[in-house]
């Protein structure tokens, strides 16, 4: 159960996702490896190394993958600090907690039993939660790193180029630009529903409040979309969305492009 | 590590990378894209030009409600998905693209959840969710009035009823993996436990707390709206008399139609459980449990654990209390399996189609006795 109220807690939740999402744009500014490739690269390369991380059935080649992450996340001037924060001990307590009972319910040879206490550890259930664990840690840096040194714009575009329906792209670009506006609105409601609030709400009070809060959001977001849509039509929107993907390739976004998919395979290859 | 989560949602319905195998992955994305294409076209006709911003701001609306804090009776809180909400405001298919956007905005741009698993998750919770409190909040609420206590009723169910079968979608796609994908040495490669534990583990979880956020937060929202804002519970309620301001929903009569074609088009395909090989797990008779060939199959489907040597008295005692009208999918003067299973799945849905019919004559009279209406 939370120390804090459920109000400080929604509150928290809004200002950490608000401080991530400056943290990326700070990041994705950096002179780093990974932001001077062109971005259709960057979100190929990424993901053709997501895609090897959970083809490998070997614990050697993730774990080499997880290396060549953490390099480019050295060359890309994402602080291992904030990698750690944000990704290794978040992933390791959610995951590795998932992946314990594993360790003793996974029929096969015994490693380790203690009779005493009915436990029995076998060496798959040691071999699959590590695997587990290994996996998920290097897929979210891989991700984490991306994202971190991409401005999203530029995964937009990046995705309008693959061939992503133009409608989508929109929506997620609207979607994103409306959603701080949305978190600014429900930190507002919040704080000053708080300001207001003297001694212990009830239950059943606490949910109204929560209730009434998101059926404001919801009404607000409707009138939004209206005015957005106007604001839309007057610009001449006739419902077609056409958007500029003015990318060039330039030598090193080959050479970097072959690297990634190189890498992907060598490692898929390796960890079969 | 909780200080760290920046978008604190439904954690374990959100599957990250990892847990799935590239091919779950892919057939999942396959799953996903299909509903992806098949809600825009349907969207982009009911509101044309005014899709984009409507679907996309209400996407921005399902991630900030995400986040919220419900709390729960006990003291505890949980986080809501917000699909409910999507599904009685928009109606499925704009609720399955606001949910699957707002999914894809956490995975893109925040980093949360995975890539390779975007597909399972927009098809877990934006499809299979909306769909699932879509027809659950029209059946409850029937063809009640908008401002009645059936309707938030209906949205409570919805909203819990939603959120389990993702939950249980979820836990069939964890479940499988151990099943499907292991090494030689018999370890699994992705998602651990396998069904009996996977299920389990992941309805306890959404049965009670998060089952109970967004029944709450459904609930709540349609009693609000109710009172502040009426129009926006208009588009889909079904009331033929009342067309919505916001988005119209699919047609009755329309999506009837494609509803009992799908029906028949799954009852086609019962035969296909001949082709299964093995055992049905947790299916077992006594008589499957003394049988030694049926024995190995279950030992071989249970992670190589022997089955007990005698009949557990449990399932000995209560062996007799029933017998299924059709034990194994066919009645005994049938004796063509194919035909049996295509008469066995006739009558189950003929018994599930008379069961809801009586199920919405009763919802219909019972807020005019209660409410005196």
């Amino acid at each position: 159960m939370s120390r804090h109220s459920f109000l400080e807690s929604t509150l928290q939740g809004f200002t950490r996702a608000m401080s991530k999402a400056l943290q990326s744009e700070h990041a994705a500014t950096q002179p780093g490896l990974l932001q001077q490739l062109d971005p259709r690269v960057r979100v190929i390369g990424i993901f053709a190394l997501v895609v090897s991380v959970i083809i490998c059935r070997r614990l050697e080649a993730i774990a080499a993958i997880l290396l060549v992450a953490i390099a480019i996340a050295v060359a890309s001037r994402v602080s291992l600090a904030s990698l750690a924060k944000r990704v290794w001990l978040v992933v390791l307590g959610f995951t590795g907690v998932i992946a314990l009972p594993a360790l003793f319910i996974t029929p096969g040879e015994p490693l380790f039993t203690a009779p005493a206490l009915h436990l029995s550890i076998s060496v798959q259930g040691v071999r699959t939660a590590v695997l587990l664990v290994l996996r998920v840690e290097t897929a979210a840096t891989l991700t984490t790193v991306l994202v971190l040194s991409t401005v999203w714009t530029h995964i937009l575009k990046a995705l309008r180029s693959l061939h992503l329906p133009a409608e989508i792209v929109t929506m997620l670009a609207i979607t994103h630009r409306y959603v701080f506006l949305l978190i600014e609105t429900a930190n507002q409601m919040f704080e000053s529903r708080q300001s207001r609030t003297v001694g212990v709400l009830s239950g059943s009070e606490q949910r109204k409040m929560t209730a009434r809060t998101a059926g404001v959001l919801l009404s607000k977001s409707i009138e939004l979309s209206h005015e957005v849509y106007l604001a839309m039509l007057s610009r001449g929107f006739r419902g077609e969305v056409r958007l500029l993907t003015d990318f060039r390739l330039k030598p090193r976004d080959y050479a970097g492009l072959t690297a990634f998919l190189f890498t992907g395979c060598l490692a898929a290859w390796m960890g079969r | 590590m909780e200080e760290e989560n920046p978008v604190e949602i439904d954690e374990i319905m959100h599957i990250p990378d990892g847990y799935l195998s590239p091919s779950t992955c892919a057939t999942l994305y396959l799953f996903a894209a299909s509903g992806w294409y098949a809600a825009l076209k349907r969207i982009k006709q009911l509101l044309a030009t005014r899709a984009i911003p409507l679907i996309s701001v209400f996407a921005a609306f399902s991630f900030v409600v995400m986040m919220f804090n419900v709390p729960l009776p006990g003291g505890t809180t949980g986080h809501a998905v917000g699909v409910g909400v999507a599904a009685i405001v928009l109606g499925p298919w704009g609720s399955i693209l606001a949910i699957s956007i707002a999914l894809a905005i956490q995975a893109l741009f925040f980093g949360d959840g995975g890539i390779t698993t975007l597909g399972a998750n927009c098809f877990n919770m934006a499809i299979v969710g909306s769909f699932t409190a879509y027809g659950v909040y029209r059946m409850v609420a029937a063809n009640s009035k908008l401002n009645s206590r059936q309707r938030v009723l209906a949205a409570a169910v919805a909203g819990y009823v939603a959120i389990n079968a993702a939950a249980l979608v979820t836990a069939i796609e964890l479940g499988i993996q151990p099943m499907l994908f292991h090494d030689a040495s018999g370890t699994p490669l992705y998602a651990p436990y396998p069904l009996h534990v996977a299920i389990p583990a992941m309805m306890i979880g959404h049965l009670t707390f998060a089952g109970l956020a967004e029944a709450a937060i459904s609930a709540g929202m349609v009693s609000y709206l109710q009172r502040a804002d009426l129009g926006l519970l208009r588009g889909v309620s079904g009331l033929a008399q009342t067309p919505g301001p916001i988005i119209a929903g699919a047609s009755p009569e329309r999506s009837q139609g494609r509803l009992w074609w799908a029906v028949a088009l799954l009852m086609l395909f019962t035969p296909l459980g001949i082709l299964a090989a093995g055992t049905a797990w947790g299916e077992w008779s006594s008589a499957d449990l003394m049988n030694p060939h049926t024995r190995e199959q279950i030992g071989a489907a249970s992670g190589n654990h022997a089955p007990p040597s005698s009949v557990p008295v449990g399932i000995e005692k209560l062996s007799n209390l029933w017998t299924a009208p059709f034990p194994g999918y066919a009645p005994r003067f049938i004796k063509s399996p194919m035909f049996g299973y295509l008469l066995s799945a006739m009558f189950g849905v003929g018994f599930l189609v008379l069961a809801s019919l009586l199920a919405r004559v009763v919802g219909r009279e019972w807020p005019r006795r209660n409410l005196g209406s």
